[in-house]
Parts: C-alpha cells; sequence; structure tokens
C-alpha cells in the first residue's frame, strides 16, 4: 500500500458530532462497574457503541433505495477464571444500564465484591484520521460516486448488460471502560465502494466485482486507483474476461498467488489458527506450537492494526487494549498468538489488541486485524517464469478454514493457466484446498512486491463480523490441489 | 406511547404492533405516500459450556424497528431503536426527508390493497414452555450432552464445548397499504463440538445439534452428544483421495447446503437481475424428474413458517419444482413487477433493510430410498461437509471443498477429508439418481439424502 500524504490529524470531536456517550462520566461508569463485580467477578468491562450508518444503492442507472441507521447500546461484562456473564441494553437509562450489569455479575455467584481502580483516560494512538467525515458531505456527493462507476463500468464494453454500485458510510464511536482503570473512546470511520457488472455473449453471462472499503472520507476515491470510474472498469474487465475462460485442471499443482488479495491464504491457512483462544482450548492445529517451525523460513506473517487507515486498522480494540503490530511468524518459526485478554492471562502474557466484536451486544474474542506475509526478495515476474505448468491466482471470494485441523479453501474468480512460464488461458471460478501447515511449508518462493488489499473484507467467527484486512507479495506454492473438472 | 414502562414484558406483540401502528401514523403524517413499519422485539439466552464448566452466559433484550418509506416513488429504508415519543417523530420526519436523495423508481410502490393478508393464521410458533428454561437448566442440558459426547468413546479427547440457546421473539407489521398483525416465536437449541487427536498430529472435530420451536421436541441432551462424538470419532484416520470422477452422495446436511444455493438461484431478485443461470428456463426441466421442491410457510410449527409476509401478504405454499421441472421463481413485489407477474408473497423483511426475496420452510421432498439404499454404489464419495464459497450462480460453476467417506461396495471404507468437488450445478441438478427418505427437518432448509451420478473429486 502507498502511503499518500494525509491531511493533518484533526481533533476528532471537531470531525464528529457529539453523541450520546458524551454523557457517560467516571461517575456512572464507576457504578456500573460496581453492579458489575458485586458478585465476585475478576474483571468487568463496559463497552458502549454509538453508530451510524447510511447506505445507496443504485441499479439500472437510478439510485433505488438510500437507507440510514442509527445503533446505540452497552455491552457488559463479566469474566471470572475463563467465564464469561454478558449482557446489554439497547437503552441507555441508567435503571436499564444497572439491570445489565447486575445480570453479568451472575456467573460469579459467590464471591465477595471486588472494588473497581479508578478510571483514567487512556491515550490512543491514531491510525486513521480524517479531515472531513463522509456524512458531512452532501448525498449528491455520494450519488456522483455511484453514477460514475455506473457509467465507466457500461462504456467499458458492450457486452456490459447490468451494473449495480453500492456506498456505504459508516463511523462509530466507541467507549471501553474497564475494572483496571481503562476508559479509552475511539472514534472509528468506514467508507465502502462496490461494483458489480453482469456481461453477456451469444447467451453466455459472467459477473465481476470490484470495490474497496478503508477508514477514510471521501476524499479516497479521489486518489488513482480508488477512483469509481477505476472500480467500475475493474468490475466490466472481470465479467468479460471470464466469458471466455476455461475448464480448470482438478489435482495438485503448483499455483502463484497474486499480490494482494491472495493474502486470504495467510488468513485461513494460519490466522484463525493462531488465534489465542483456539490455542487455550488445545482445539487448535497450532496449539503447543510456539517456537516450533510451522513453515518455510521463507514466511513471515504479521498482524498489524496499525497501518493508516486500513479496514483492519483499530487504535484500541474492543476490550481497551491499544492496536499494535504483532509477529506471529518469524522466518517460519511461531513467536505469537493474537491474545484477548481471557487469554492472554491463562498464556501469562499481555494482550496484544486483537480482542474485537461485531457490536455491542457480543463479547468480545481474539481476532484478526490486518493480516500478511511479509514481503521476500524474489522478482514476480522471476516466480511466474518459473512454473512449468500451474495456476496463477489472482481475484478471490472468499475462503474459509477448518481450526482443528487445518484443512482451508479458497475461492477463486480470476485465475490463468501458467504454461512454460507465461500466463495463458483464464480459467473458471475453481476452488484451492489444502491444509494449513502443509502449504506454508510448500511455500518456495515470496516476491518482493508486497501489497496490501484495498477489499472490501470482513471475517466471521462464531456470528460475529468485523471488518479485516489481507496483503501479500507474489508467491509461489509447490503443491496445492487445486479443484477443476479437468482431470 | 409510553416507553418509559419499568418493566416491559418482553417479546409482546401487542405491544410491538402499538409501536409499529404508531410510527406509522408519523411516517404518513411527514408527508409518506406510503409506509411500512415492522417492530421486532425479542430476548435471548445463550450458555455454553466447556470441560463440563461454564464459559458463556450470555443474556438480554433487544427491540428494533426498520421502516420503508415511498413519497414520489422514491423510496427510503431506515432504522431505530429509540422508541421515545418525539424520538420517534423525529426519525420518521428525517426518513421522510431522506427519500428526497432517491431516484424515482415505478417499481417501488408498496403492493396494491387487495394482494394484503386478510388473517393471520395460527402456526403454533410459540412455546410458552421456553419462557421457564432458566439459566440453571440451560447449563445442566449444555453439561449433559457434552458429557455423553466425552464419554462416547476414549478418543474423544478435547471438547470445544456445548451451547444451549434459547430465544424469544415478537413481529409486528404496519402499512399503510392497509394491513397490521403481529405474531410470536419461541426457538430452543443444543449444539455439542467433540475434538479428537488423530494419529497424524492433526485433531478432528465434529458436531452435532438439535433445534426445534419447541422445549418438548428437542433431541434428548445426551442423544445429541453422543451423536456428535460418533460423528467425530468416524473422522479419525481421514485421508485424501487421487483425483477422480465418481458418483457422489450427499447426505442431508450437505444436500441441505446445495439446496440452499439452489434457492438462490430461483428468487425473483436474482432472476431479473440476470444474476442466475437458471433465468430464462421457466417451465422446463432443471432438476432430475426425482426432485420436487416447495417452500411452504403454512406447516405448523416449522422453523421458516411465517402467517403473513415481509410486505402483509397472505402467504401459500409454492411448489417451486416439479418433478425436475422449474414450475415458478419466488417473487417479492418489486420481483413480481419486474418480470410482470404477480408476487409469491414470498417477501422477508429485516430491520436493516427492504423487502427481499426468501424462502420459508424449503423443502425438496423425500423419495422412498433409505439413506442405505442411496449409498449403495460400487465406488463413490459419501459427502458430509461441504466448504467455501465456490459457486458461481450466473454460470452455475461449482468447486466447493468436501470431506465425507469413500464407499466401496455400498458400504463405508474410510473417511475422507481435504478434496474438493466440481462440476456444474445443472449438471448436478440433473444428474441425480437417487433421493432419499431421510428428510432432515431441523432447519428452514430441509433435504434428505440425494445421489448424484457424476462429479470430479480433486485429491492428491
Amino acid at each position: 500500500m502507498s502511503s499518500e500524504n494525509r491531511a493533518p490529524h484533526a481533533d476528532p470531536g471537531l470531525v464528529y458530532p457529539p453523541t450520546p456517550l458524551d454523557a457517560i462520566d467516571a461517575q456512572l461508569a464507576g457504578r456500573l462497574l460496581g453492579v458489575a463485580l458485586s458478585t465476585g467477578g475478576e474483571h468487568a468491562d463496559l463497552y458502549f457503541e454509538y453508530q451510524s450508518a447510511s447506505d445507496f444503492s443504485f441499479e439500472e442507472q437510478r439510485v433505488r433505495t438510500v437507507g440510514r441507521a442509527i445503533t446505540l447500546g452497552l455491552g457488559v461484562r463479566v469474566v471470572r477464571g475463563e467465564a464469561t456473564g454478558y449482557a446489554y441494553t439497547e437503552e441507555l437509562s441508567e435503571e436499564r444500564m444497572l439491570e445489565a450489569a447486575r445480570t453479568a455479575s451472575q456467573i460469579a455467584a459467590q464471591g465477595k465484591p471486588t472494588a473497581p481502580v479508578a478510571l483514567t483516560a487512556t491515550k490512543l494512538p491514531s491510525f486513521y484520521p480524517v479531515g472531513e467525515l463522509s456524512s458531512a458531505r452532501a448525498g449528491e456527493d455520494k450519488v456522483a460516486l455511484l453514477r460514475r462507476a455506473d457509467a465507466a463500468a457500461r462504456a467499458f464494453d458492450s457486452r456490459i448488460i447490468r451494473v449495480e454500485a453500492g456506498f456505504v458510510e459508516a463511523w462509530s464511536d466507541v467507549l471501553v471502560i474497564s475494572s483496571e482503570g481503562v476508559m479509552a473512546r475511539d472514534r472509528q470511520p468506514m467508507v465502502r465502494l462496490a461494483v458489480s457488472a453482469v456481461a453477456e455473449e451469444k447467451g453466455k453471462r459472467q459477473t465481476g466485482r470490484s470495490g474497496t472499503a478503508k477508514r477514510r472520507g471521501l476524499d479516497l476515491f479521489d486518489e488513482s486507483g480508488a477512483t469509481p470510474e477505476d472500480h467500475g472498469r475493474e468490475a466490466a474487465r472481470l465479467a468479460v474476461a471470464m466469458l471466455h475462460a476455461e475448464e480448470a485442471p482438478a489435482g495438485p499443482m503448483e499455483v502463484v498467488l497474486a499480490a494482494g488479495e491472495s493474502g486470504i491464504l495467510l488468513h485461513e491457512a494460519v490466522g484463525h489458527g493462531l488465534e489465542a483462544d483456539f490455542n487455550r482450548k488445545q482445539t487448535s492445529n497450532y496449539s503447543g506450537q510456539l517456537g516450533k517451525q510451522v513453515a518455510s523460513p521463507l514466511c513471515t506473517v504479521i498482524d498489524d492494526a496499525t497501518m493508516a487507515s486500513a479496514r483492519g486498522s483499530i487504535n484500541v480494540d474492543d476490550e481497551g487494549t491499544p492496536g499494535g503490530r504483532n509477529v506471529l511468524i518469524e522466518n517460519g518459526v511461531l513467536v505469537g498468538y493474537m491474545q484477548d485478554r481471557i487469554s492472554a492471562r491463562h498464556f501469562g502474557t499481555k494482550p496484544t489488541g486483537n480482542g474485537r466484536r461485531e457490536s455491542f451486544r457480543q463479547p468480545p474474542l481474539p481476532r484478526m486485524t490486518n493480516t500478511m506475509l511479509a514481503a521476500g526478495n524474489d522478482d514476480p515476474e522471476d516466480i511466474i517464469r518459473s512454473v512449468a505448468r500451474g495456476v496463477y491466482a489472482k481475484r478471490f471470494s472468499g475462503g474459509q478454514v477448518n481450526i482443528s485441523n487445518g484443512d482451508f479453501v479458497f475461492s477463486l474468480t480470476e485465475s490463468y493457466l501458467i504454461e512454460n512460464g507465461k500466463l495463458t488461458a483464464p480459467l473458471r471460478g475453481v476452488n484451492l484446498i489444502g491444509n494449513g501447515p502443509e502449504v506454508l511449508r510448500n511455500v518456495t518462493m515470496v516476491g518482493h512486491d508486497f501489497e496490501l488489499s484495498d477489499g472490501t473484507w470482513t471475517c466471521g467467527k462464531d456470528g460475529q463480523s468485523v471488518p479485516v484486512g489481507i496483503g501479500t507479495p507474489t508467491v509461489k506454492i509447490s503443491q496445492i490441489t487445486v479443484g477443476g473438472t479437468r482431470t | 406511547m409510553s416507553t418509559h414502562d419499568g418493566k416491559r414484558v418482553a417479546a409482546d406483540p401487542r405491544s410491538c404492533q402499538d409501536l409499529a401502528e404508531h410510527m406509522l401514523t408519523f411516517a404518513l403524517r411527514a408527508g409518506a405516500d406510503g409506509a411500512e413499519v415492522l417492530v421486532r422485539d425479542g430476548a435471548e439466552l445463550q450458555v455454553k459450556v466447556r470441560k463440563a464448566t461454564p464459559e458463556l452466559v450470555k443474556e438480554a433484550g433487544s427491540r428494533g424497528l426498520g421502516l420503508r418509506v415511498v413519497k414520489d416513488a422514491r423510496a427510503a429504508v431506515t432504522y431505530t431503536s429509540d422508541f421515545a415519543s418525539r424520538a420517534m417523530q423525529k426519525f420518521a420526519e428525517e426518513s421522510v426527508a431522506l427519500c428526497g436523495l432517491a431516484e424515482p423508481d415505478p417499481w417501488a410502490a408498496l403492493p396494491d390493497r387487495e394482494e394484503m393478508a386478510r388473517a393471520t393464521p395460527e402456526l403454533d410458533l410459540w412455546d410458552e414452555s421456553v419462557l421457564s428454561l432458566d439459566v440453571g437448566q440451560a447449563i445442566a442440558h449444555a453439561k449433559s450432552g457434552e458429557a455423553a459426547a466425552m464419554g462416547f468413546d476414549p478418543r474423544v479427547t478435547n471438547s470445544d464445548g456445548a451451547s444451549f440457546s434459547r430465544g424469544i421473539g415478537a413481529v409486528a407489521f404496519a402499512t399503510s397499504a392497509g394491513f397490521s398483525a403481529s405474531y410470536r416465536g419461541s426457538n430452543v437449541s443444543l449444539v455439542v463440538h467433540p475434538v479428537c487427536d488423530d494419529t497424524d498430529g492433526k485433531k478432528r472435530n465434529g458436531y452435532y445439534w438439535t433445534s426445534s420451536r419447541f422445549v418438548s421436541a428437542l433431541e434428548p441432551s445426551e442423544q445429541v452428544g453422543l451423536e456428535a462424538a460418533r460423528r467425530t470419532v468416524a473422522k479419525l484416520g481421514s485421508r485424501k483421495l487421487a483425483t477422480c470422477q465418481v458418483p457422489a452422495v450427499f447426505s442431508p446436511e450437505s444436500a441441505r447446503s446445495l439446496l440452499g444455493q439452489f434457492a438462490g438461484l430461483i428468487s425473483g431478485g436474482a432472476v431479473w437481475r440476470k444474476g442466475s443461470y437458471l433465468a430464462d428456463r421457466e417451465g422446463t426441466a432443471v432438476a432430475s424428474p426425482l426432485i420436487s421442491i416447495v417452500d411452504d410457510p403454512l406447516l405448523p410449527r416449522a422453523p421458516g413458517s411465517r402467517p403473513f409476509d415481509g410486505e402483509g401478504l397472505a402467504v401459500r405454499p409454492n411448489v417451486v419444482v416439479s418433478e425436475g421441472v422449474l414450475r415458478t421463481f419466488l417473487c417479492d413485489v418489486y420481483a413480481a413487477r419486474k418480470l410482470g407477474r404477480k408476487s409469491t408473497a414470498s417477501a422477508g423483511r429485516g430491520l436493516g433493510g427492504g423487502p427481499h426475496v426468501t424462502t420459508s420452510n424449503f423443502i425438496l421432498r423425500p423419495g422412498k430410498l433409505s439413506a442405505k439404499e442411496v449409498a449403495n454404489v460400487e465406488q463413490g464419495l459419501l459427502v458430509t461437509e461441504l466448504m467455501g464459497f465456490g459457486f458461481n450462480p450466473v454460470t452455475g460453476d461449482f468447486s466447493q471443498g468436501a470431506a465425507g467417506f469413500w464407499i466401496e461396495k455400498g458400504e463405508v471404507a474410510y473417511p475422507v477429508s481435504e478434496v474438493t468437488i466440481s462440476v456444474n450445478f445443472d449438471d448436478l441438478w440433473k444428474g441425480i439418481d437417487a433421493v432419499g427418505n431421510d428428510l432432515d427437518t431441523r432447519s428452514s432448509v430441509q433435504a434428505p439424502s440425494l445421489r448424484v451420478a457424476r462429479v470430479t473429486v480433486a485429491g492428491s
């Protein structure tokens, strides 16, 4: 990812409108924490959240619907040992908040009250300053983005028969207060633009998608590569390119992963398995592997919440730990897990800032932020040239992993056959399947062309969705199973 | 209406309907030509037990309102959870103002009055005894499920826990098209997740679950645990297959996944957008003659039942596929207008968005063969799990991760994992040559065992 000049760090109070969270003070929080800990809980936290979101959907060359949602609530968590009591309320009256605190406290039914410590405002980093919120701009400005994306996609090729575009803007005001004295408030912006196109030729149809989501304002879409036209054309290009795609081969073969969104491999193959809760419970195939060689020495895997304005970046996690940059695998050796508070306590280590939740309705879990493979030394062209017969994987729709045995899949939406070191035929949508540790041992070349995907990635775990980032340089894997139809 | 009503009753349909009608009045007063209001009020209890110790006890109630307003053929969709009277009024005014950003859409109008439901059929979706299940009982159910799994076989070495949940919810819908109604439903479920250590150093996990609207219809906790353990132990020694083309037998669980993906293809929304390879195939064969599929919202006690649809239309069973022939797409009012027909009353509606086509109880009619008979192939792959997103509804390209068992002469030979199955979806449905009698009725998408004559299995 390029590091453009950004607007100087503005005071969030000047950019963001007031919210009901302004009324939450240390005295009130102290009363709630007192009730939460009244039955002997060891830790309690309060998670206040206000979110304002708007969306615009565009199809058949018109803005079809405009949507808006305001959510507000408090989640109360009480922890005793590795057990969690949880309750939430959407009404921030003191009566309702106290009721939630009492409900959550029931997890610790027999203990003596624990006294919370004095609260102090936590100083946070600022990884996603915005000069102007998207929501502060006129609705017409967002409609204009959609119109431009639509026009560019339709103008790309006469075979484009349909275009849809959507824009979402959201910002959250979150306040995390814990019985250890943390009082951290963060404002988290996000804008998202996505375009899809359908191409048709002689009765055959194909689709293509392109989009971006970042913690930015509308100025994102002025940048080269991120304009609505760029995404419109890319969606159209994919749809047209896939019209003539061939059936993919079936069986194990060499695969070259393109820089950028192939990072989904890291997310599925190792990322989930390195979330500390699975390792604490010994249900991950990486349990008990700390300090061991779990990947090719070419692999350094990092989870980095600090990347400027990236979709997965966080100034603070949802239990009050500042976001950080955590090396998980260094030159193939497993050096750390992604920790939330409960797991860190189990491992006798510090939380790494990976305790995240979908909303105030859910307790936090160890989650990824921006997960990536660090750049290596190989030239990306050399990597492709080194393959006699294989698959070049460029764009993906998603992936899934079984944490316990490490088997994972990801689905290619754009890929090409490699024959004698050259990209040849485009291939129809195909699935790749592998085993996390095996595939990482099979990494034989790593490019110097690291790229963070700017895509609209969302990760699901235990029914909770959170925004994440993925990234990788060009990578060669000596063997992975390609799920085509040609045997 | 007062919203500071102290100990308000959770999931009370009448008070939800009052709120919905109240908001409808505000929206019309604010200048909307038409308005639809959905109010949902629910309460949940979820407990998770791991290694006989409670890991999570979560209890909360939640209430929200979704509004769709149309003014000058422009539509806006909004959400709030603030039920103070003044806030509701302001919300209605802002929602109507938002319509100005949308553009005129001749199909956006509310349904015609004559399409609206006139009655709310009683579908027996509410079990009062769900309310009396307390935290202690929930923990006891989860514990006994997990204990049964752990005791099933010494090779069950770990647990990813057992979860017991109960939920209650009221739904109210009021529309200026002339309909206002409400109902409530309940649900209870238990899932158990055992883990085994395999000899190759891998772990094998599995699960089994039970779910119902009625406490009395749940499978006993011990049985759930035992079945979860049986399924997990059966995966020990899983291996890859050599790449091959063979018949595939889909268990009711994996067949359900196929059926869920099929549901997306016959959705009117995907059809008018040309986002389905079946878009031009109504009235033609889209599956083997052994396949009949119905979407039935009126089944008493069923998980996907609803007395009216998301736009307030009277619901009815829709035969989607009859002996392999595609009889109808499922439509909401918008899709129906785009396709020049009447809605099949298949609109769903969430708090966060406008109406869209959803299935209710989407059921592949069971056949006559036992599961054993369906699996009676010389050689083939029994697929019990599918993984990933490898399906393109526009082309029918289907390529997903799979796990299950290798079958030799009709008998399970050994467990299989880390393979991919690939086949064009159209060929898959047309190639079904056996349908089981073992319909799995636990969820709102219901399928029996299916056998497909030929798929490509990519392995080692």
